[in-house]
């Protein structure tokens, strides 16, 4: 599968990654084939296996709905970049 | 050209748990910022969801609520998008495999006809944090406590077919899920926000048109001006030969308007997957009967109950159905009188009035039903009028007691006595020879005004406390024919 430049560049949109022009290439390529293993695996025949949701043969257990957590925020924010009244700090985004 | 609007709208219910769907934080409204937000919550590395079972058993009773269709077996899954408030990089939701399928239930609309509005399906997922764009020098500041706090998301068909359908469905869902005890229900603190999808098509056609999104209303009225100026704004397009664009908008209440929001905050892509963290979930039979077997008398059958055995209205059905503490009321107040009309109009005209007047709701209301049924009991053994009793209601109302003591401490009781009352009927008469002679040369419509002089004059010298039907009564023997 090809992947077009400018599909190369939305999926870095998604991803949030800021991409090198220089690097273009050699990750369009690695791309392409991580696509092409992708369409392998989607020729398989699946008909009549249901989708699997997780591997394991297990259902989800529950925990009993009480408040088991304190107020750890001072903990917390020692090791976050920027905080204000409790708030954590992060670049503006909206305009 | 006659456009016809097409609505559906996402609700998103925030569910009454205490602790958050995923991890053990408190999940109480206006905590100071970051106090209820543990590592699970800040998506530290290492922290695994763990599913909360009290939110399972609210989305349940939801599905069992709008008879819908159980998912025996559910699924998570990542909902991926970059925002700072949302600390994981992906939201965990439902998708292929909600909780709750396809339901439906009825509203009733202004007019008092009603309509069934399909239910495509309701998913839980988790909320995200809140993003505080004022007063931090050019940043945002991020509050991580409301992140991870259980959300169902009911999703309806494009059914809805006016701003006044919107409203009236929000209206029913508002009143099932406090009658359910699923969510607080209080849209003020966003335990109940609305993304409403409109599109206009021709009168008659069954083709939809294309559809813009509005986010995050938050209340009735909002829904309905944001739908107002919704139809309005994608009318004028179409009519001048534009189209619509599939877009987000959102409504500012301010300025009464939508407007597109930046393409920044709008992802355009989630890739959903399964969520690896967590397995599925498989409902046992016997908890959805558990579940079934608790739910209460809903506000449909209620509705219609109260028409069927106390001959209620439509009307006052409706509006004493609409809460489930105001329902328990009024039958408790119906128990206690006897009588469920008498019952109906004093719990709708004076106690509602009084309730409004103070800011109350009936959870506040200072007097038991009892109390209430009590006053009535004594309007209905003649011992008091419809007239002292709002009297005697007031001051039961300041706290003076029952409607016992207040009558015999303060002299109300009604005047039944046919000797004192014909007394007073005499003098009435002795008294005004004038309006007798006028009576006596009356046509019949001006004798019925006459006969309310009367009474008055009566009513007058007995403080208000002769018992009217005996006055009129004597009233009609006394005159001349």
């Amino acid at each position: 599968m090809s992947l077009g430049a400018e599909q190369l560049e939305r999926l870095a949109a998604l991803a949030r990654l800021r991409i090198d022009p220089g690097e273009a290439p050699a990750l369009k390529d690695a791309l392409e084939r991580i696509l092409g293993l992708a369409e392998e695996l989607a020729a398989a025949d699946t008909t009549g296996i249901d989708p699997l949701a997780n591997p394991l043969d297990a259902v989800q257990p529950l925990r009993a709905d009480t408040v088991t957590e304190s107020n750890r925020r001072d903990a917390f924010q020692a090791i976050a970049p920027a905080v204000e009244d409790g708030l954590y700090l992060v670049p503006r985004v909206v305009e | 050209m006659n456009w016809e609007p097409v609505i559906g709208l996402e609700v998103h219910l925030q569910l009454a748990t205490r602790s958050k769907i995923f991890s053990g934080s408190a999940t109480t409204f206006g905590a100071a910022p970051n106090t209820q937000a543990s590592a699970v919550d800040l998506a530290m590395p290492g922290m695994l969801p763990v599913l909360n079972e009290q939110a399972v058993r609210y989305a349940v009773l939801f599905g069992l609520g709008i008879d819908a269709e159980i998912g025996r077996r559910s699924v998570f899954d990542r909902k991926n998008y970059f925002y700072p408030d949302l600390p994981k990089g992906y939201q965990i939701s439902q998708f292929a495999e909600p909780i709750v399928g396809r339901g439906q239930f009825e509203i009733v609309l202004g007019d008092g006809t009603s309509k069934t509005v399909g239910i495509t399906r309701a998913h839980l997922e988790e909320d995200a944090g809140k993003s505080l764009h004022e007063d931090y020098h050019g940043q945002t500041g991020i509050d991580l406590n409301r992140a991870g706090t259980p959300l169902l998301e009911i999703v309806t068909e494009p059914e809805l077919a006016s701003a006044e359908e919107a409203v009236a469905y929000l209206k029913a869902l508002h009143s099932l899920v406090l009658y359910l005890g699923i969510s607080d229900g209080n849209m003020a603190e966003g335990s109940m926000r609305c993304d409403i999808n409109i599109s206009l098509r021709p009168a008659g056609s069954d083709t939809l048109g294309t559809r813009a999104e509005i986010k995050n209303v938050n209340s009735f009225r909002f829904v309905e001006k944001a739908i107002a100026h919704e139809i309005e704004r994608q009318a004028e397009l179409l009519d001048s030969g534009g189209s619509v664009v599939q877009e987000t908008r959102l409504y500012d209440a301010e300025r009464d308007e939508t407007r597109p929001m930046r393409s920044k905050e709008v992802a355009t892509d989630y890739r959903y997957f399964p969520e690896p963290d967590l397995l599925p979930v498989v409902l046992e039979e016997s908890l959805i009967e558990e579940l079934r077997a608790t739910l209460p008398e809903l506000p449909t059958a209620k509705r219609q109950r109260f028409q069927d055995q106390y001959g209620l209205s439509a009307y006052d059905a409706g509006v004493l159905a609409d809460s489930r503490a105001l329902a328990d009321y009024f039958e408790a107040v119906a128990g206690t009188c006897s009588d469920a009309k008498l019952a109906a109009n004093w719990v709708q005209v004076e106690l509602l009035g009084q309730l409004n007047r103070e800011g109350l709701t009936i959870g506040d209301c200072p007097l038991a039903p009892d109390a209430l049924g009590g006053l009535l009991a004594r309007i209905l053994d003649e011992t008091i009028s419809g007239k002292i009793a709002k009297q005697i209601f007031e001051a039961m109302w300041q706290g003076e007691g029952d409607a016992d003591s207040i009558i015999e401490a303060r002299g109300l009781r009604q005047v039944s006595d046919s000797g004192a009352i014909a007394a007073m009927v005499d003098a009435a008469l002795a008294g005004n020879p004038e309006q007798v002679a006028q009576y006596a040369a009356a046509d019949d419509q001006k004798r019925k005004k006459l006969i309310g002089y009367f009474v008055g004059q009566v009513m007058k010298t007995s403080k208000g406390q002769a018992n009217p039907a005996l006055v009129n009564q004597l009233l009609a023997e006394k005159l001349p024919d």
